[in-house]
């Protein structure tokens, strides 16, 4: 059981390594890292040309 | 507060409030650790009064940084990130005035109850039942108005930030709650539900938690929203993040057992911890890489910006402490540091060289938002600039005078002579102690002259803010 907890933790990690990395998901997270400029620093929304809503 | 300064969309009132309790609280709380600090160079500060004494006023101190001022600096930053990188208001603007005047109604009993010598004794939850209930309560209220936020949020992608920010209320909630399952007794006094070892375990994998995610977890939500701000950049690796996030919060609740290391706890159990602790370092270093590199390209800003500099030599002293924490957990290394001033050392370097500055950082860049003025747009940058610089060496300051005294004695303790008896006895450790328990007043007055410096700043930005928006209110009349 203890040998399965291992597996799990190592396969559950990989994942997350591979879901983060992978190339089909490089610009979307490019993106994502610029949320915090989306507002201009009065903090008033910016309603910029990309829809980002939910 | 005038309602000229409050934001059309967001709930700034309660960011405003939390962000002044974390400069008033900050000061309180260093003043308590200066004290107290004073009092073991100078054991005649006890003054025979009980209320006065190291034992009641060391945990008023604990609880004074970590909850009150680091408490009042993560709810200020996260209800300010979550609002900015979600694009809409906060939940309940009635549970965030009830998290902000619960939390100050929990700290005011705090500072009540300790000094009185009411306690639980677990250390970082020595608050008794009571209290415990109101904090279980308010901490609720946050974990709802945060989560309820993210559920109605505008922007569609949720932000590491509040990742980090999530991931730490819901933890503590259950490590506080947890930890702090006892019997009650009468109003004040209480026994834990647990007992022996096991009690030591639940109260260590708490411990290390609070560090964790109280103070690891949450200032990196603030590290992911206000480094790439104040560097005017993205940071340097999105994905990076994610993988530090997920590593960091999968492994952080092994590491408990290392505060337990040749205890009553079973040996594989202090292996473990050890060998978690170890592990810990790449998460930890993955994310100080991440703040570090975000400020490629533009180190120059270092020269100019000392709000910049918090931020950045905030990340230092946590890749430090992140680097020593592990290094310490090894039961070898352990076998010298364990119960000396080292310890202590390592504490400050995290709580002083990276919690605080990193939440000194954010709130010169915040503060000023909250007032109708530009980001970090403070009355005095020379005066954030020397505050920096009081900062810094203060720290050093602290931590050498702790790693001196700690590693001289675990040498006196462990030093034996010829037949087997003890070279020294222990009050000889004390009393060779004693230049490092005065340098470490030194570097922590220093700390604490820096916090007056801000609360100063602080004062005058406001007073200057007021003053724009009455002569604006007179222009447009």
């Amino acid at each position: 059981m203890r040998g399965l907890g291992s597996i799990f933790a190592l396969v559950a990690m990989l994942a997350i390594f591979w879901w983060a990395y992978g190339s089909s998901r490089r610009k979307r997270f490019e993106e994502d890292g610029d949320i915090p400029f989306l507002e201009d620093d009065d903090g008033l929304p910016m309603h910029g040309d990309k829809d980002r809503s939910k | 507060m005038s309602t000229a300064i409050d934001h059309p969309e967001y709930n700034y009132k309660v960011v405003r409030q939390f962000a002044i309790m974390t400069v008033v609280w900050g000061i309180v709380g260093m003043t308590a650790g200066v004290f107290i600090a004073a009092q073991l160079a100078w054991p005649a500060l006890n003054f025979d009064t009980p209320w006065l004494s190291f034992g009641r006023l060391r945990p008023l101190h604990t609880n004074a940084v970590i909850f009150a001022f680091g408490g009042s600096a993560l709810f200020a930053t996260s209800y300010f990130i979550v609002q900015r990188t979600c694009r809409t208001r906060l939940f309940s603007d009635t549970l965030a005035s009830f998290t902000f005047w619960g939390w100050n109604t929990v700290i005011v009993l705090a500072a009540i109850t300790l000094p009185m010598g009411l306690t639980s004794t677990k250390e970082y939850a020595e608050l008794e039942w009571p209290i415990d209930i109101l904090v279980a309560i308010v901490w609720v209220a946050y974990v709802v108005n945060f989560l309820g936020t993210l559920a109605i949020r505008k922007e569609k992608h949720i932000y590491v930030a509040n990742w980090f920010f999530a991931a730490f209320m819901i933890m503590i909630a259950i490590l506080y709650i947890g930890n702090n399952l006892a019997v009650p007794v009468t109003l004040t006094k209480s026994y834990s539900l647990y007992a022996g070892t096991v009690d030591a375990m639940v109260q260590w994998w708490w411990g290390h938690n609070a560090v964790g995610f109280f103070l690891t977890a949450g200032f990196l939500g603030i590290m992911y929203y206000f480094v790439p701000k104040q560097a005017g950049r993205p940071v340097y690796s999105y994905r990076l993040s994610i993988v530090h996030f997920w590593a960091l919060i999968s492994i952080y609740v092994w590491a408990g057992a290392h505060h337990l290391h040749y205890s009553a706890l079973p040996d594989w159990a202090q292996t473990s911890g050890m060998v978690m602790s170890l592990i810990l370092l790449a998460p930890s270093w993955g994310g100080m890489i991440n703040g570090m590199m975000t400020l490629s390209g533009a180190w120059h800003k270092l020269r100019t910006d000392p709000i910049l500099r918090f931020l950045v030599v905030s990340l230092s002293f946590y890749g430090m402490s992140t680097f020593e924490g592990p290094m310490m957990a090894i039961k070898t290394v352990n076998a010298l540091s364990h119960n000396t001033d080292w310890t202590i050392g390592h504490v400050h370097s995290g709580a002083l060289g990276w919690v605080a500055m990193v939440s000194i950082g954010a709130m010169y860049h915040l503060i000023p938002i909250m007032f109708g003025r530009k980001a970090g747009d403070m009355y005095s940058i020379a005066l954030i600039n020397a505050h920096f610089w009081l900062a810094t060496i203060g720290t050093v300051f602290y931590i050498v005078a702790m790693w001196v005294n700690g590693i001289m004695q675990g040498l006196m303790w462990r030093a034996v002579n010829a037949d087997g008896t003890l070279t020294f006895s222990f009050v000889e450790s004390v009393s060779a102690s004693h230049p490092g328990y005065v340098g470490r007043v030194i570097g922590g007055a220093l700390f604490l002259t820096g916090m007056l410096i801000m609360a100063y700043n602080v004062y005058m930005t406001v007073r200057a803010a007021k003053k724009d928006i009455a002569a604006t209110a007179i222009a447009q009349a």
